[in-house]
């Protein structure tokens, strides 16, 4: 098999090093000069070498969708933003609510083969929120399934959701639940409630419909000594929870995205549907609160919720649109600009919310592996220093449902490898 | 003057005085024998309706036709979460017959403002889900104006559901910009989210006691808002008859407003829920300016197209 040297590289290495790829798995680190001279190189001369990115939310459309995403595309678009894995929501045509559900997904992401597609479970039947899925069956499965969630829809029944957490604990399960209040939340609601929503006239929810039942979820965990991780974390109220239940060493984990991270409640005041997702982009101080939280660790990764819609679905009105924006190809970029060039994380901090974190949530142990020789070749080099800015039409997703367009960021990813394959050079992807 | 009408905070003071004044020389209009002017010979007006209307619809239909507009009427289902069609769609269709103004009414707010950015005409929006509705704002400006004269310093209350009411947000703009005061009053329920923060902002009054207010601070107008029966099964309020108890406007209560203000007046912009937020007796009292508000509205829109459409040659 072939062999890969990259020269130069910094990161976790200490000096600058050189490190030779064979068979997938890092062979040697080091100086390296007796490299054969057809051996395949990348000058990695002030790049970082992490390992790859692991991204805990990812909606891939396939099966269903496939005029949105399709596992190859959005593979190549997980390829071009760093990532090595992703783990694919149950929110599919038909929902993955069966092994053989979950075995399709991940078959067909490893014959793309751009990144490791590791499927998420429905916790209940077609994400109905009532019968428990065959959680069992899929986690038992080729896909090896552990983490679980009904994202879109709120596990809203509490028995439900105590009887999922309670159930997965003999395979190491997570509930990833997606904390919204159905009650708080109506039908209509598509913006944050605060001042702007009610200015626009338009129908929102507060934050509280999210924390109310992170609060019940952590209680529950708590009952039941299981996993809860809380995905799209959105308010400040939500973290002081968060906090409090870390503090007090119940098992819940959380992730919040690039976009609540980033981007403020305000930029719905044109109505312009490609700010609508679900959480809501809330107000500053929650954008603080969660940057904070990041900061310190209190939430535990980043994670993209990249949710790609056709144009169709998009161009409505805003109540009438569809929720979530695309956030795989620039959630690197955001996140260092946002982060790390403002020195609130190190260069370190960041891999590990966006690797080492995302990957050990998942089970994933080929993943956010540390840089050592032995260690399975997924990795992804980033320029610290290069300023990118985001073109809507330039994506290797299907779809355009871009809320970064025309902005710009510093910290670009250079290239992706995974298994010591290179699967994407400055967002191009290599087939 | 701007080219589109999407809100009530396009419009500066003089934009909204020029209008007022036009809508004048406007009425004198309706009065003729012969109401025909030529001003708008020659363009195309299309009353884009997404939502049923009657009193607006028939009111920017008229007044593109006696100002000799050519006005088309179309009527369409709200979009709503339908797959077919996207409002995109439905209005590029129009903007390729190259039409001069679309009048449009939605049923979600903020479809006035996303059409606006699609379509080469002047669009005018024609009330948007419970975003706003600045033409009716114009037309209570307008008769407000009419009978009590400046509005400097005049105060309104705005009562009712402000939550759900776009008749509310365009009003409490234009009052404002006009120099009057505001008092906006509701139960909590039908208070929209972030009111404090929106109202210390935009400076307005907001209680949730009527007869405070009118015992504390009279008005000078009452503008009644409708109440949806509907709005009781969401929880707003527990029964009709409760709320007449607290935000009714009652022949008592009117009784109580004239005893200190005796030219106050009642306004509400229809269609109203006689019995739930304003008695009959209120509405027909001699206090009622409400059929003014119907008849201005007519004069409003002719000054509203007069200015956005026969305006913009001599800019």
């Amino acid at each position: 098999m072939s062999a890969l040297l990259i020269t130069g590289a910094r990161g976790q290495l200490g000096e600058p090093s050189d490190v030779l790829i064979r068979d997938g798995v890092i062979a040697e680190i080091g100086r390296i000069t007796d490299a054969p001279s057809d051996t395949a190189r990348i000058d990695a001369a002030g790049l970082d070498l992490l390992p790859g990115f692991v991204d805990l939310h990812t909606h891939l459309r396939e099966p269903g969708r496939e005029d949105a995403e399709t596992i190859a595309s959005g593979s190549a678009a997980a390829a071009a933003g760093g990532f090595t894995a992703v783990l694919a929501m149950a929110n599919t045509t038909p929902a993955t609510d069966t092994a053989e559900a979950a075995e399709l997904l991940y078959d067909r992401g490893r014959t793309v083969g751009l990144v490791d597609v590791q499927p998420i479970g429905a916790v209940t039947k077609s994400l109905a929120g009532q019968e428990l899925a065959e959680l069992g069956l899929m986690a038992r499965s080729r896909a090896r399934v552990r983490i679980f969630s009904d994202d879109g829809h709120c596990v809203h029944d509490a028995r439900v959701m105590r009887r999922a957490l309670e159930y997965v604990k003999p395979f190491d399960g997570v509930i990833s639940q997606h904390a919204q209040d159905p009650a708080l939340a109506g039908g209509a609601a598509c913006c944050h409630e605060g001042e702007l929503s009610g200015r626009l006239g338009l129908p929102g929810w507060p934050g509280v419909a999210e924390s109310v039942i992170v609060a019940r979820d952590v209680q529950l965990a708590r009952h039941t000594g299981s996993r809860v991780h809380i995905a799209h974390i959105s308010t400040a109220e939500s973290v002081e929870i968060l906090r409090w239940a870390k503090d007090r060493g119940i098992l819940v984990t959380a992730e919040v995205t690039p976009h609540h991270l980033a981007l403020d409640t305000e930029l719905v005041r044109n109505y312009d549907p490609t700010f609508k997702v679900n959480p809501p982009l809330r107000p500053s101080e929650d954008q603080e609160a969660l940057r904070a939280a990041l900061a310190d660790g209190t939430i535990d990764a980043v994670a993209t919720d990249h949710a790609p819609h056709a144009r169709h679905d998009k161009e409505h009105t805003f109540e009438a649109a569809a929720f979530g924006m695309l956030g795989l190809e620039s959630a690197f970029a955001v996140v260092h600009d946002l982060m790390v060039r403002t020195g609130r994380m190190t260069m370190g901090d960041l891999s590990q919310r966006m690797s080492r974190n995302p990957a050990a949530i998942a089970g994933l142990s080929d993943h956010g592996c540390a840089i050592v020789a032995g260690a399975p070749a997924n990795l992804v080099l980033v320029d610290p220093d290069r300023t990118i800015t985001i073109d809507a039409s330039e994506s290797n997703s299907l779809s355009r449902n871009n809320p970064w367009h025309a902005m710009s960021f510093t910290g670009a990813v250079h290239a992706t490898i995974l298994r010591g394959r290179l699967t994407a050079i400055d967002g191009k992807v290599q087939q | 003057m701007t080219r589109h009408l999407l809100s009530s905070a396009d419009l500066s003071r003089r934009d909204v005085e020029t209008i007022l004044d036009t809508a004048a020389s406007m009425h004198d209009v309706q009065r003729r024998e012969v109401k025909k002017l030529p001003t708008l010979r020659g363009r195309t007006i299309i009353n884009f309706f997404f939502e049923d209307s009657t009193r607006t619809r028939s009111s920017f239909e008229i007044a593109g036709k006696w100002m000799s507009a050519d006005t088309i009427n179309l009527s369409a289902k709200g979009s709503s979460t339908s797959k077919g069609e996207s409002l995109r769609d439905s209005v590029q269709t129009i903007n390729a017959m190259a039409v001069d103004a679309l009048v449009i009414r939605h049923n979600q707010s903020g479809a006035c403002r996303q059409v606006a950015g699609w379509v080469a005409a002047s669009v005018i929006n024609a009330g948007d889900g419970t975003h706003e509705h600045p033409t009716q704002a114009l037309l209570d400006a307008y008769t407000l104006r009419s009978r009590i004269g400046a509005l400097d310093g005049t105060h309104v209350a705005i009562v009712g559901d402000l939550t759900h009411s776009r008749v509310f947000r365009s009003n409490v703009i234009t009052l404002r910009t006009l120099g009057a005061r505001v008092t906006v009053v509701a139960p909590p329920t039908l208070m929209p989210a972030g009111i404090a923060a929106w109202s210390q902002r935009d400076g307005f009054e907001t209680s949730w006691d009527l007869d405070a207010v009118l015992a504390d601070d009279p008005p000078d107008a009452v503008m009644m808002l409708r109440v949806q029966r509907e709005r009781m099964s969401g929880g707003f309020f527990p029964t009709a008859r409760e709320y007449t108890v607290g935000y009714g406007l009652t022949r008592p209560r009117l009784a109580t407003l004239l005893a200190s203000r005796p030219d106050a007046v009642v306004m509400h912009p229809g269609p109203m829920n006689r019995g739930l937020e304003i008695s009959a007796d209120a509405a027909e009292s001699g206090a009622s300016i409400i059929l003014d508000q119907v008849s201005g509205g007519l004069a409003v829109r002719m000054a509203v197209l007069y200015h956005l459409l026969a305006g913009e040659e001599s800019e």
